[in-house]
């Protein structure tokens, strides 16, 4: 007998409302997928995602919309980490984020952690597309198994475009059954804990930002365009977020 | 063909410049990551999965006729680090000198004009191999062989390691830089059906991180 998984899919659309605020149109979720509007501050409007069941469990399969149309403010937390789980079903689960920042919009996607627990296998895809002069601070953060346990299997790929130019394409895969050399010394050597931050801004296409190693395992790495990618290593959690907070700090 | 095209190209006495890069060995050993045989192979094996599979597929795309442009925009897109991608272009640059001069071809005159600051290095590593009359898994095995031995050779002399530990190291990780050479080809394949967007782009944040600690150094043995 197969059991199939849940499938669940949460979007959110936010629209300047011409009084120099943001509406959220449509804002709408299902099952494990909870987004509710939070207060706000500015002409930002605030949004967090409830995970009401858990997981994703092998087989779940998860997907997340967000467009954030010309000249709107959004932020986006989540009120948890995310915890991969193994599930009943054969099977990866599969977690996909999409979002999409017009011209002149601004979005914050800074959910919490995703912690691979032992046993589990997810696959996560996050492809952000911008347009011109759209800012992003967006940042990912995985754990590698709850305390003291062994991770789950875990791919993560992340794709940043601007005005259809892809200027980050990056895939990381670790745990049981991804390829040799993930924990070694050459990608994870051993730490437990990695991020990344992608900020982008118009303005760094003129005011280049330098690249710079932050604290012992950081760097903050202008790319090919006005965005700047910060990747961390850490031994956990906490250690991470503080190098990351550090690095957007620094950025100013 | 000719068999014995490939062997000049893959010769690390190819007149390329590679022997002066570590392949991030030098800032591995100097963070103590890397300390003897065990762990220079595992720092391989990651390299060739990560780093190497990206380098064998631009390859394997330039020989099929992929766009240079395309090619070297994913190539871009997936080296965040700064440091990384002026490597990859310098190596191009010298990469393309030899190449000209060992396989005279109007194509790469053309890239050469196309990129005179340099293309990433497994592009035209790949219009190399074909100028050569080299095939896509040819110049596959090129690149994921190459992303293995600049490191092995560069521990013999960081930590003055035996010789023979470092062609030990080699030899083991072979039926895996075939196995990376064969998915290399098979998504280049996929390139041509269905653009670069399916290149892989596996990614080893530490060769990032600590390519961006190295390029800071005041004195060091290996360029990168």
């Amino acid at each position: 007998m197969t059991t199939s998984g849940v499938r669940a899919f949460a979007r959110m659309v936010a629209r300047a409302d011409g009084r120099g605020g943001t509406a959220l149109p449509i804002l709408e979720g299902e099952g494990p997928l909870a987004p509710r509007r939070t207060r706000g501050s500015g002409g930002e409007a605030r949004v967090m995602l409830v995970g009401a069941m858990g997981g994703p469990l092998g087989g779940d399969v998860f997907a997340v919309r967000a467009a954030v149309e010309s000249g709107a403010r959004l932020r986006v937390g989540s009120a948890a980490a995310t915890i991969a789980l193994p599930g009943q079903s054969k099977g990866a689960a599969r977690y996909d984020v999409r979002l999409d920042v017009a011209d002149g919009a601004e979005l914050h996607w800074l959910p919490e952690q995703l912690i691979s627990a032992q046993g589990s296998d997810l696959y996560v895809t996050t492809r952000v597309g911008l347009g011109a002069g759209a800012r992003l601070v967006l940042r990912e953060e995985q754990v590698l198994g709850r305390a003291g346990e062994q991770p789950g299997r875990l791919s993560s790929r992340l794709t940043v475009c601007v005005e259809g130019r892809t200027l980050l394409d990056q895939e990381l895969a670790c745990g049981p059954g991804a390829p040799g050399g993930w924990d070694g010394p050459a990608v994870l050597g051993g730490h437990r804990a990695v991020g990344q931050l992608v900020v982008v801004r118009p303005e760094f296409a003129w005011e280049p930002v330098a690249a710079r190693v932050v604290g012992e395992g950081a760097a903050i790495m202008p790319l090919a365009g006005p965005a700047v990618l910060v990747s961390a290593v850490a031994a956990d959690a906490l250690r991470l977020r503080r190098v990351l907070d550090e690095a957007l700090a620094d950025l100013g | 063909m000719s068999r014995a095209a490939l062997l000049v190209l893959a010769d690390g006495r190819f007149p390329a410049g590679g022997h002066a890069h570590s392949g991030g060995a030098e800032a591995a050993v100097r963070a103590g990551r890397i300390t003897g045989g065990a762990s220079l192979e595992e720092f391989c094996r990651g390299r060739l999965h990560t780093a190497g599979l990206v380098a064998a597929s631009l390859a394997a795309a330039a020989v099929l006729g992929v766009r240079v442009g395309e090619l070297d925009a994913a190539a871009d897109a997936r080296t965040p680090s700064p440091a990384l991608r002026a490597v990859a272009r310098k190596l191009g640059r010298q990469l393309m000198r030899a190449a000209r001069a060992t396989w005279p071809s109007d194509e790469l005159d053309a890239v050469a004009r196309e990129f005179p600051k340099g293309a990433h290095q497994p592009l035209v590593l790949g219009l190399a191999a074909r100028a050569a009359g080299l095939g896509a898994l040819d110049a596959a095995h090129c690149a994921a062989y190459e992303s293995v031995s600049g490191p092995a050779s560069a521990v013999v002399r960081l930590l003055s390691l035996d010789p023979f530990e470092a062609t030990g190291v080699l030899a083991r990780l072979a039926p895996e830089v075939d196995r990376v050479a064969d998915r290399a080809v098979e998504a280049a394949r996929g390139v041509v059906a269905e653009g670069v967007g399916v290149l892989p782009a596996a990614s080893a944040p530490l060769l990032e991180i600590g390519a961006e600690g190295h390029a800071g150094w005041g004195v060091r043995l290996f360029a990168s």
